[in-house]
Parts: C-alpha cells; structure tokens; sequence
C-alpha cells in the first residue's frame, strides 16, 4: 500500500499547535467535543427523516455512521453541515452553538463534508476545483487578482492533487474525469484548507480495489487531530478507518460501539449486515 | 450554459503573447488603423455605438455568462450613470445640472451606478432563472417611469441635452476620431479586465456558483455576497458604457433606459454568445450594422422602413433558433465540424 498522508500546507501548521488550540478552545467553551447534537430532528412534512439525535464526537475522533439506505444519514450530514435548518435540537461544533449558522460560515469554522453524488465544477478543471476549495476558507476571496505562480493556495492545491494522484490531470476539465477520479477529487477538495473536522459521505462509493486502498491510507493517514465521520456501505473501509461506530434506523440512533462489538452484535446484523436474525441491507 | 474559460496558464506552452491566435492581432490592427480608411460616420456612428452597447452587454455577459444571472437592469445601470454625469456635470439643463468638474462627477456617477446596481443585486439574488429576469425587468421599468415623472432631479420626459465630454488635453473627445478612440480604449480594457477576473479567485468563484452554489457554500463561499458584488462590478462597466453613451448622443432621458433599449442589451448579447466576452461585441456590431442600415435595405425592397424591428427579431430567432450559444457557438460548433475525424464518423464512433 503507497504510504499517504495530508500534505502539511494543509495542517495548519502542524498538528501539535492545532491539537492545542483545540484543546485551548474546548476548555475555555466548557465542552469536550468536537461535534456535539442534542435532540435533533429533521422533519419533511409529515416524514421524520430525524428523530432526537444525540451524538456527540470527541475531537480527532473517527466515527463511522451506518445504516440501511433511508436510516437518516445523509440527512444528519446535511443537519450538520446547514444544507437543511434542523426543526429540533441543537448542534454545537467545537463548543459553538451553529444550529442556525448558513452552510459558509461552518466550513469557515473548520468544517468540511464530501458528497454522495460528487458535487464538483464540471466545466472547471481539476486544479481549479481544489483551489477553489482552498480559497473558500482562505481570506480574499473576493480577489480580483489571479493568483502568481508562488501563490500558497495554488501549492496547496498542487499538493492536495498529489495525494489524490491527481496531478497528472491538472488541467483536464471535470467532466472529463472518470466516476473513480471524480471520487477522488471530492476528497481532495473536503481536505483543503486544514478542516478540523471532516463528514465523507460514502467516500468509496465507485472506487475500484486500488482506489479504495488509497482512500484508507488517505483516512488513516490524516493527522491526529482531525477527526470524521464516515458513511460507507463498504464495511471493509468503514471499519478499518473508524475507532467507533453509531447505528441508525429509520431516524434515529439504536447502537453505538466499538467496530468489533458493532460486528457482533446481533441485532445490528440482523438490521444491516446480513445475519439470519432480519433482512439484510448491505 | 457552458462558459469557454481564458487560459493564461503557463502549462501549455510559451508566453501568453505567443498563444493569442494571430487573428487577435490583425483585427486589433485593423481597428486601430480604421481612422485611416473609415469616415467620420463609421467611426463615430457604427463603431463608436458598436463598442459602447458592446460594453454595456459586456456587463450582462459577465452576470449571465460567468454568474448564471440573466439581468435586464443592465441598461438602466448604464443610464443611471448617464443621468448622473448630467446630473453633477454640465448640460443645458443649468437649472438642475450642477456643472461639478469630470473628475469628481465621473467617479461619482459610476460610483451611483454601482450602489444602484448593489441594491437590485441584492434585491434579484433571491430569486433564480425566470424570476431574476422579473425582477430586473420591473426594476428597469420602475426606473423608466421614475425619470419619467421626476422632474425635480432628473427633468422628466425631456432628460437632458448638452452634455459634452470634457475637454481633456485640448481634444474635442466628441470628434469622430477621438471619439472613436475613447470608446475603443474602455471596450479594450473592459474586455480584458472581464478576461482577466474570469481567472482570478472572484471569477472562478463566480462561475462555481453558476455551476453549483450548494458546493460553493459548502467550500466556505457566501453565494448571495459573491453574486451581489457580481452585480456591483457589472454596473461598473455598464456605467462606462453609460457615460459614453450619453456623451455620444450628447443627451440622456428616459428612453436612453427604457424598456426597448433594455430588450435590446439581452438581444446583443444573446445573439453574439454569452460564452465569451468577446460575444457581445459581435452581437452589438450586428444590432447596430442592422438598427443603422435595415431602414434603407427594406426601402430599397420596396418594404417599409417601420419593420427594421422586425428584422432584428427574425435575426434573433434564427440565431437563438439554431445556436442557443449565438453566432459564437455557430462559430465552434463550424470548427468542430472542420476538425472532426472523418474514420470516427464513418465507423460509428470508434471501434
């Protein structure tokens, strides 16, 4: 397996002086996580697509979110992120109450998500796509100036086409790029900008067998202090890369656990993974 | 809508001055050398409107092209700005004209424009396609009936005649030649400074949130801020467009910036493509060649001359008709075709 880490122009300086920032910021907002929800809800009419959601992830923690097609998961994603206004509850990220923030200002606080289907600039190239999303949390982004050769953005963006092995098609339009590629983009541009915290959202979703290997030396090799939650249907990446797992069903939270106990564990076999005990979803 | 995007990048090869295709070069010649072979009448008339009404579709392409925001106020920035230089500067009108300096109303006028043109952004954001359109519609015609009635501040029906360009370095700038000069020199640069921010961080931002603002949201962008400062820039260059357009005609009223003069923006720039900026100067040379000489050619057919009208509408349709892209999109879709690679055709695709 190729070794591969995120490239250190999208650290922020390091993880030490990040890690103790963090832990400066959570102590001075009395709170212990990185993102925390507490009864949230979502509702479509009179469909509950969430129901009390309390989930709470510690800083650098790597979560993978399972369930069956419909269980909520993306919902919560886009709870989290501000793609939809939750109707219930609260979500506090880094101590920061951001129920009622707009989606820009929670990824300006250090908060990145990919998409199911890949949202990317198909008439853009690739390069262009990871700038863009290097320079949305950078400042300046109403420049009027194009960017010099030197520019810092531009390196990052050079460095996140690497780790994606991307950089042989720099300059090739999106549209142009294979579903795998297009993958692949989607994560680069989700760890630009030195995110603190990441939600992929089905990551390996198209990715053929190298590519999914990639992608776990991608996740396992992100710095300490960077945590996620992962949803993925492919078991074998979900829970390689999570240290804990959180089960949902229809809406809401049934189990939470290690991966080796979520794997044991009858009822969420029965649910999802297949077992003899209910339908399986896979 | 696909925007072909400017390369200036480095990687494919030698300096940019040796990428631009030589035909750049020769029009650009030929456009500088036009006073040598050109009367007075082409100058000032055809070229002259032709870069100005360029310009202000220039402003409508950069919204619609890059931004995805199809905005009929284009017009009525370009005639604000031309009220105000009336307004603050010199004209017939002394009663309300101020007779303030150049460079205090110039700036001004175009900083009016631009806060004008921040207030509809803000106004037209909150809605998408169709219903931007609405919006910036009743806003242009608001503004028609406003300068209509007003006659406290912007002289009602009758506007204001007398407005002349300074008389900078001792040039009558309303002479054919400096004239065309002057409106060649702001059509360049707004040509290439919208070439320009195509690439820079506002303009890719701008062409994500056409493509997708959830995305761009979701990257850390404020959509609704990006497109109303999108607005905000376009009024500058309509404002441009504006000042030189009442300074041509010497006037400004209502009409300048009424509903026909707004339709007509969106025909310029339809008809030259909003794929490029170089589309809506097509477009406008096109809309002026027809506005100025369809009058004599239905005459000579023994038709009347009241229908020139009829004639643009016919051109748009045949153009939208057959290239949603305008004459631009005809243009590469004969190239493709020149290019194509006739074993691909005749084997069904490859093999």
């Amino acid at each position: 397996m190729t070794t591969t880490s995120l490239p250190t122009s999208q650290q922020d300086g390091g993880a030490a002086s990040v890690g103790a920032d963090i832990s400066e910021r959570l102590r001075a907002t009395g709170t212990e996580h990185a993102l925390e929800l507490r009864g949230v809800g979502k509702s479509f009419g009179a469909l509950d697509a969430l129901s009390d959601i309390d989930l709470a992830v510690r800083p650098g923690e790597r979560r993978a979110v399972l369930g069956s097609n419909g269980a909520g998961k993306t919902t919560l994603f886009n709870c989290v992120t501000g793609d939809f206004l939750p109707t219930r509850g609260t979500i506090r990220f880094f101590g920061e109450d951001v129920t009622t923030f707009p989606a820009h200002e929670r990824i300006r606080r250090g908060l990145r998500r990919t998409y199911q289907i890949s949202l990317l600039f198909t008439n853009l190239s690739v390069r262009d796509n990871i700038y863009l999303s290097c320079r949305g949390v950078s400042r300046n982004r109403f420049s009027f100036l194009r960017p010099s050769r030197r520019d810092a953005l531009m390196s990052s963006a050079d460095d996140l086409m690497r780790l994606v092995h991307l950089d042989d098609e720099r300059d090739t339009p999106v549209s142009a790029l294979s579903y795998g590629q297009q993958r692949q983009l989607e994560i680069a541009m989700a760890l630009s900008g030195a995110p603190r915290f990441i939600l992929f959202d089905e990551p390996a979703a198209g990715l053929s067998p190298a590519e999914r290997r990639d992608l776990i030396a991608i996740l396992t090799g992100l710095p300490g202090h960077m945590g996620f939650i992962i949803i993925e249907h492919d078991m074998d990446v979900a829970l390689r890369v999570a240290q804990s797992v959180t089960m949902m069903h229809n809406g809401r939270i049934f189990k939470e656990g290690k991966p080796e106990e979520i794997e044991q564990d009858e009822e969420v076999q029965a649910l999802y993974l297949g077992g003899d005990g209910g339908p399986g979803h896979g | 809508m696909r925007v072909a995007e400017a390369e200036f990048e480095p990687a494919r090869g030698g300096t940019w001055i040796e990428r631009v295709n030589p035909a750049v070069y020769l029009i650009g010649l030929l456009l500088l050398i036009m006073p040598l072979f050109a009367n007075d009448f082409v100058l000032f008339q055809i070229f002259g409107w032709t870069f100005i009404l360029g310009m202000i579709a220039l402003s409508l392409m950069f919204l619609a092209g890059y931004g995805g925001m199809v905005s009929l106020a284009q017009m009525s920035f370009a005639g604000l700005a031309g009220y105000m230089v009336a307004i603050f500067g010199e004209s017939a009108i002394s009663t309300i004209s101020l007779g303030w300096p150049w460079f205090i109303t110039i700036p001004l006028a175009l900083l009016v424009a631009v806060l004008f043109a921040t207030i509809v952004g803000w106004l037209a954001v909150r809605t998408e396609g169709i219903y931007t359109i609405m919006i910036t519609l009743a806003i242009a015609s608001a503004m028609f009936y406003f300068t209509r009635q007003n006659y406290a501040i912007f002289n009602g029906f009758s506007g204001f005649n007398g407005v002349l360009p300074p008389k900078l370095f001792g040039v009558d700038w309303r002479g054919a030649m400096a004239f065309y000069y002057l409106t060649l020199f702001w059509a360049v640069v707004s040509y290439l400074v919208v070439l320009y921010i195509s690439r820079a961080p506002f303009g890719l931002a701008l062409q994500g949130i056409r493509d997708n603002p959830r995305r761009m949201a979701a990257l850390g962008y404020n959509v609704k801020a990006h497109r109303i400062a999108a607005y905000a820039f376009s009024a500058l260059i309509a404002g441009i467009g504006g000042i030189l357009l009442t300074w041509q005609s010497a006037q400004i009223s209502p009409g300048t910036a009424g509903i026909g003069p707004v339709i007509d923006i969106l025909i310029i720039a339809v008809i030259g493509g909003l794929s490029r900026p170089i589309g809506p100067f097509i477009g406008a040379f096109l809309y002026v060649l027809l506005k100025t000489f369809a009058i004599d050619v239905l005459i000579s057919m023994g038709l009347s001359g009241d229908r020139f009208q009829l004639l643009i509408g016919a051109g748009f349709l045949l153009v939208v008709f057959f290239s949603p892209d305008g004459l631009l999109g005809l243009w590469e879709r004969w190239q493709t075709y020149r290019k194509r690679d006739p074993l691909l055709e005749t084997s069904g695709g490859g093999l």
